[in-house]
């Protein structure tokens, strides 16, 4: 198998995330490593506990590993090996998370207050685009999801799906280079999850990069390729084309 | 629309910034109250006093004890005036003054308890008042002790209201006196007001008007603001020699200025300020930590609002930002509701009081200040809590 470096999105190195409860040792993330290519179609699936959204929230920018290299298009974003530590500030980080990352939450993290349109426009507010460049994307972006006749609306005069809808919106607005789904459907009755996961179909379709976190199988089928995750470790990576083979 | 969650919050952060509030609204009506006083009365005295000053018995403000001691002083005898403008060389007029208090009577009206000044023809030039019709006494009419008034305004209005006032003839004291000028309009200086002067020769004055001898005060404008000084030491030099001192003895007169009064005026003000910065400061830091309160909260209710910010690409400066603007309209707030009712002080006293009450046009900036130092040292606290959430603990919040 070759591998083209040039397309290689996420490369982890022997990842670690350990918290330190009092005496209590705890490695969320136990050495993983990890190669996502652009264009993947990725499912993480694994018991409650196992470091599902750790590792989401590592590959996100939200959170950094306490070891390990992590480099993210070629870029370092930590490296925690040897003597010299390398890792991107906080700016650093807010601006990957701002442009490259689109992220679905379970909750949908939506602000309360802020109309679909606002919430849209939201992280192209901090890219620092001009107001009528923004609200044009941000339109354009709920239209994708199928929302322009709920701009206005606040999330609570929208249902379920729709909020879902309107955060993948959000996701999507800057022309990210991944889509981080964490447990999307996981407040989402079957039929408003097909929906959604329909969309998540479509993004990578589009050549988006998606990875998405669920405990469905139904759901993880979607994916070309499924990551099982086991007390922080990778307990097994299979490929669709794999099983083909 | 960082600013939409304080909406709800209007009434807690009205009360909460009560201390700003009433900051703002003791500097600001103080600044009305002395930018008024400037404008109606500082300014007047200063016009007025920087080339004259007055020679008496006893020195302004000098207390009930100064004042007892120089009672035991011999009066100021009218002729002083022409004396030391004999003898004066710095000097450009001089004129006594004596005054009393008498009944003013024109056909069926009267006016009572006005207050009388006899004075030479050079008064007009060491007051600088203006006559607006007629003229003033000469000095011929003063040798002569003519029976001549120049009156002002106050006057004028309440015995002339539509007739020619010159040519008429009032009688002061039961005396007939021919009106021969009048004073121009010349509006409130502080409590004096100086349309309701009347002012008839001083010779006339002691013939008619004056029963007992009380003496004089001398007023006296040297030849240039800038030679008052060199004025005063001649004049103080003159009146050793006319009241017969020796060397050993003590002045048994004073020299005021209007600086004097201009001195204590400062002090007035000044204490006025230091209350109103003192009063204002404290309730300043009171609703800082209002503020500070308020915004302490705002920040713990929005902790998940703040994660979602930061997962979507906020920078720590952003958040920090967002709460110190947040701040700053959460102090202008309480600064507004000072300033309106700082304003609405200024124009009460200025209807219902003598005094003049100004709305500074700086206020603007004295608000604008306020919000800006108030709001930035009162509000970091809490931004920079803010901004220093962890993403992932603020989404779990
Ligand atoms: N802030 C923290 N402090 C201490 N331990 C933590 C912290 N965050 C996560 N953990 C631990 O790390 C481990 C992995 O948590 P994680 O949230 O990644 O699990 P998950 O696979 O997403 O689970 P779920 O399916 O329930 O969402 C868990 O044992 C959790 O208790
Ligand atoms: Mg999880």
């Amino acid at each position: 198998m070759t591998v083209d470096s040039n397309n290689v999105l996420i490369n982890f190195n022997d990842i670690y995330r350990t918290y330190y409860m009092g005496a209590e040792v705890i490695n969320a993330l136990n050495g993983v490593s990890l190669e996502i290519r652009k264009n993947e179609y990725i499912s993480i699936m694994g018991p409650s506990g196992s470091g599902k959204s750790t590792l989401m929230n590592i590959i996100g920018c939200l959170d950094t590993p306490t070891a390990g290299v992590y480099q993210f298009e070629s870029q370092v974003v930590c490296d925690l090996t040897g003597d010299s530590i390398v890792k991107m500030n906080d700016n650093e980080l807010a601006k990957i998370r701002n442009k490259k990352i689109g992220f679905v939450f379970q909750t949908f993290n939506l602000l309360p207050r802020a109309t679909a349109l606002q919430n849209v426009e939201l992280p192209l507010i901090y890219a620092g685009i001009p107001k009528s460049e923004r609200r044009e994307k941000a339109m354009y972006s709920l239209e994708k999801v199928g929302l322009l006749d709920r701009a206005t609306h606040k999330p609570s005069e929208l249902s379920g799906g729709q909020r879902q809808r309107v955060a993948i919106a959000r996701a999507l607005v800057n022309s990210p280079s991944i889509i981080l789904a964490d447990e999307p459907t996981g407040n989402l009755d079957s039929e408003t999850s097909k929906e959604i996961m329909e969309f998540l179909d479509e993004l990578h379709s589009q050549n988006n990069t998606v990875i998405l976190v669920t405990h469905e199988p139904d759901i993880a089928k979607h994916a070309a390729r499924v990551i099982q995750i086991l007390d922080g470790k990778i307990d097994s990576d299979i490929r669709k084309a794999d099983l083909v083979n | 629309m960082s600013l939409y969650a304080l909406w709800g919050h209007k009434l807690r952060a009205v009360l909460t910034t009560l201390g700003i509030t009433i900051g703002v609204f003791t500097v600001g009506s103080v600044t009305a109250i002395i930018e008024g006083l400037n404008a109606s009365f500082a300014d007047q005295i200063s016009n007025l006093g920087s080339d004259v000053f007055y020679v008496s018995r006893h020195a302004w403000f000098s207390g009930y004890d100064g004042w007892l001691k120089s009672q035991k002083y011999k009066i100021i005898d009218v002729n002083t005036a022409e004396y030391i403008y004999d003898n004066a060389e710095y000097v450009e007029a001089t004129s006594p003054m004596i005054r009393r208090r008498a009944n003013l009577k024109y056909k069926e009206k009267s006016m009572e308890g006005i207050e009388i000044t006899g004075v030479n023809h050079m008064m007009p030039i060491i007051e600088g008042t203006e006559i607006s019709e007629g003229r003033f006494f000469s000095p011929f009419d003063v040798r002569h002790r003519k029976n001549v008034v120049v009156i002002g305004e106050n006057v004028r209005k309440e015995f002339f209201p539509n007739t020619a006032a010159v040519g008429e003839k009032i009688s002061i004291k039961g005396h007939k006196f021919l009106i021969i000028g009048l004073f121009e309009k010349k509006g409130k200086m502080l409590f004096n007001d100086l349309d309701s002067r009347v002012q008839i020769p001083y010779l006339t004055f002691k013939k008619l008007i004056e029963r007992d001898n009380r003496g004089a005060t001398i007023a006296v404008k040297s030849i240039h603001p800038d030679l008052l000084a060199e004025a005063e030491d001649e004049v103080h030099n003159l009146m050793r020699i006319n009241r017969g001192l020796h060397p050993t003895e003590d002045d048994d007169f004073a020299i005021n200025q209007m600086n004097t009064l201009m001195d204590l005026y400062n002090q007035m003000t000044g204490f006025l300020w230091a209350v109103a910065i003192g009063i204002g400061s404290i309730s300043l830091v009171v609703g800082g930590i209002g503020v500070m309160n308020i915004m302490l909260v705002s920040v713990a209710e929005r902790t998940r609002e703040i994660g979602i910010r930061k997962s979507i690409g906020a920078t720590r400066q952003k958040i920090l930002f967002q709460f110190l603007i947040e701040s700053m309209v959460v102090c202008s707030i309480g600064v507004i509701t000072g300033l309106l009712l700082a304003t609405a002080t200024a124009l009460l006293i200025q209807n219902f009081t003598p005094l003049a009450a100004k709305v500074p046009a700086n206020w603007g900036i004295l608000g604008a200040g306020v919000v800006l130092i108030v709001g930035v040292i009162f509000g970091m606290w809490p931004a920079n809590r803010a901004a220093k959430l962890d993403p992932i603990d603020a989404l779990r919040y």
